[in-house]
């Protein structure tokens, strides 16, 4: 399956990461780049618990291809989720559900960040994401 | 200013997280262990397990006399021969659900039950569902503006309806002694029974049960320094002489027929199944350990760590304290940065932080915070370990800011 472009874009950057202050400012501005929810859609139906932050997500299946759209209030984690959404969206139903999201994070040199003791909440999202796609 | 620990070699696991690149701020979660506890806990499982109380063999024998020679530690460790007795639990968490199920029939509904703001969720949830259960009112003292309990407050709020005080010595997330002796002396006026969480008191100075005078102490071992899936409970004999039985099973028990049973008194009678064996008398081996150590050294070790923390953490910008924190640890905020991005950047640069609500939610809310960013000490860390945090915090604030 071939990436869509703007994954391919993340792991061009990210690949090439050297150290964590590197990769820390990829992750805030792929999070700046991600477009800003409607304030009504950060309501407590669309919010994500089991995050130290506030995180929000939403989908959608526009013509049979899925549109996630999502923020925080805190940046990194917004980074980490804009990229969970370069990978995501604009898939059909069935390819979502093939798609490896843990093994994504990791080509991105990122796993770390979906160890179970983190509290980021990137688990939380992986999972809001899987019950919305249900 | 250099700050060395003169005890850092003593606990193994300091070096090897250093090898990771790891510096360990996150003591008032839980602590690293000393070499000693390593060789005790070795000793048993390489010399014989054995259940306690139990058997007539030798083994269980010597299990049975390790095991109570902690306990016989303990008393000593918190000056409690003379008053009461030392029961095990599965932790301080157990050991206060124990004083919550075991003491409900002494309450009828009306009744109050007084804790303070600060309490962690351990000192909190089991009087508040013991409230529910039995239609009490849980009371909940205010703090000024230093995070200390307001003594005039509770002088108000704690009346002849008061049936129980239960407040911690020293807060987790504030890191400010609480005025016990004026609140329990308030609580004992009105005849209350009095509780004390010590799951952070406990880890800085000796504390004199006996002196202090409450009815119940509760601590957890592996703040301690110790193993963890241990808790202690102090009772004073007649505080425990009101306690019914909670848990039921093996070895709490006096006879047992099929349709009823008597039970035996503490501490035994609260000790119901195969207790932590391993994790207790690994206990007694850290409290051998730390009795070793000049105390005075120590608290003065952690007080000019702390000092230098404080300093260092209020020269920098847009940062907030909260409350006034007096020892062992410091929580505070960056204006502008949201906690989850710092610890974060914490994390990814070998910092082992707490961040988020510390396990007292309503606290952080009544600062309006969702959470803080939690810096906690031990007798083991010294300057270098600040050093390398700030240096961290520096960078991560570079990036934020």
């Amino acid at each position: 399956m071939t990436l869509p472009a703007d994954a391919q874009a993340a792991l061009d950057s990210f690949e090439h990461c050297t150290g964590w202050e590197q990769r820390a400012r990829l992750l805030m501005q792929w999070g700046q780049r991600l477009p800003e929810l409607d304030l009504a859609d950060k309501n407590e139906a669309n919010r994500v618990h089991g995050c130290e932050s506030q995180v929000w997500l939403l989908g959608e299946l526009r013509d049979g291809h899925w549109q996630f759209a999502a923020s925080s209030d805190a940046r990194l984690i917004r980074g980490l989720v804009a990229l969970l959404l370069a990978r995501v969206n604009g898939l059909s139903g069935e390819q979502l559900q093939q798609v490896d999201l843990p093994e994504w994070f990791n080509q991105l040199g990122l796993s770390r960040q979906l160890s179970p003791s983190r509290s980021n909440g990137l688990n939380a999202v992986l999972q809001r994401m899987r019950e919305l796609a249900g | 200013m250099l700050l060395p620990s003169p005890w850092r070699a003593d606990f193994p696991a300091i070096a090897a997280m250093q090898r990771q690149d790891q510096t360990y701020l996150d003591n008032a979660a839980t602590t690293q262990k000393p070499q000693a506890l390593l060789d005790a806990l070795q000793h048993y499982y390489a010399n014989g397990a054995a259940n306690v109380h139990r058997a007539q063999h030798l083994p269980g024998a010597h299990a049975t006399q390790a095991f109570e020679n902690t306990r016989k530690k303990v008393t000593q460790w918190l000056n409690a021969s003379d008053c009461g007795q030392i029961v095990f639990t599965h932790g301080a968490t157990s050991a206060l659900n124990l004083l919550a199920y075991g003491l409900e029939h002494q309450f009828t509904q009306g009744d109050e039950i007084v804790i303070s703001a600060l309490e962690h969720h351990a000192n909190l949830l089991p009087w508040q569902q013991l409230a529910k259960r039995k239609k009490l009112t849980l009371v909940v003292l205010p703090l000024d503006a230093d995070g200390v309990i307001d003594l005039d407050a509770a002088a108000r709020l704690i009346t002849p309806r008061t049936r129980l005080l239960a407040v911690s010595q020293l807060s987790n997330v504030l890191g400010v002694w609480q005025p016990l002796p004026e609140l329990l002396a308030l609580a004992k006026a009105q005849n209350a029974l009095t509780v004390v969480d010590g799951a952070q008191g406990i880890v800085h100075g000796r504390h004199d049960v006996n002196a202090l005078g409450c009815d119940f102490y509760v601590f957890s071992s592996h703040k301690l320094y110790g193993p963890d899936g241990l808790g202690v409970l102090f009772g004073r004999h007649a505080a425990l002489a009101r306690l019914q039985h909670w848990q039921f099973g093996g070895e709490m028990v006096q006879d047992a027929d099929y349709q009823s049973a008597t039970f035996r008194p503490a501490p035994l009678g609260f000790e119901a199944g195969t207790p932590p064996i391993a994790s207790v008398i690994g206990l007694g081996a850290t409290l051998s350990y730390l009795s070793t150590l000049d105390q005075a050294a120590v608290e003065a070790h952690e007080a000019a760590l702390h000092s230098l923390l404080i300093d260092g953490l209020t020269q920098r910008q847009g940062v907030r304290l909260l409350g006034s924190p007096q020892l062992a640890l410091v929580s505070f905020v960056v204006d502008g940065v949201h906690n989850a991005d710092l610890a974060h950047l914490l994390t990814e640069q070998g910092i082992a932080v707490r961040a988020g609500h510390h396990c007292a939610m309503p606290l952080l809310k009544s600062f309006g915070l969702a959470g803080a960013i939690r810096v906690s000490l031990a007798l083991y860390n010294d300057s270098d370990d600040l050093q390398r945090f700030f240096e961290a915090l520096d960078q991560a604030l570079e990036l934020l800011q």
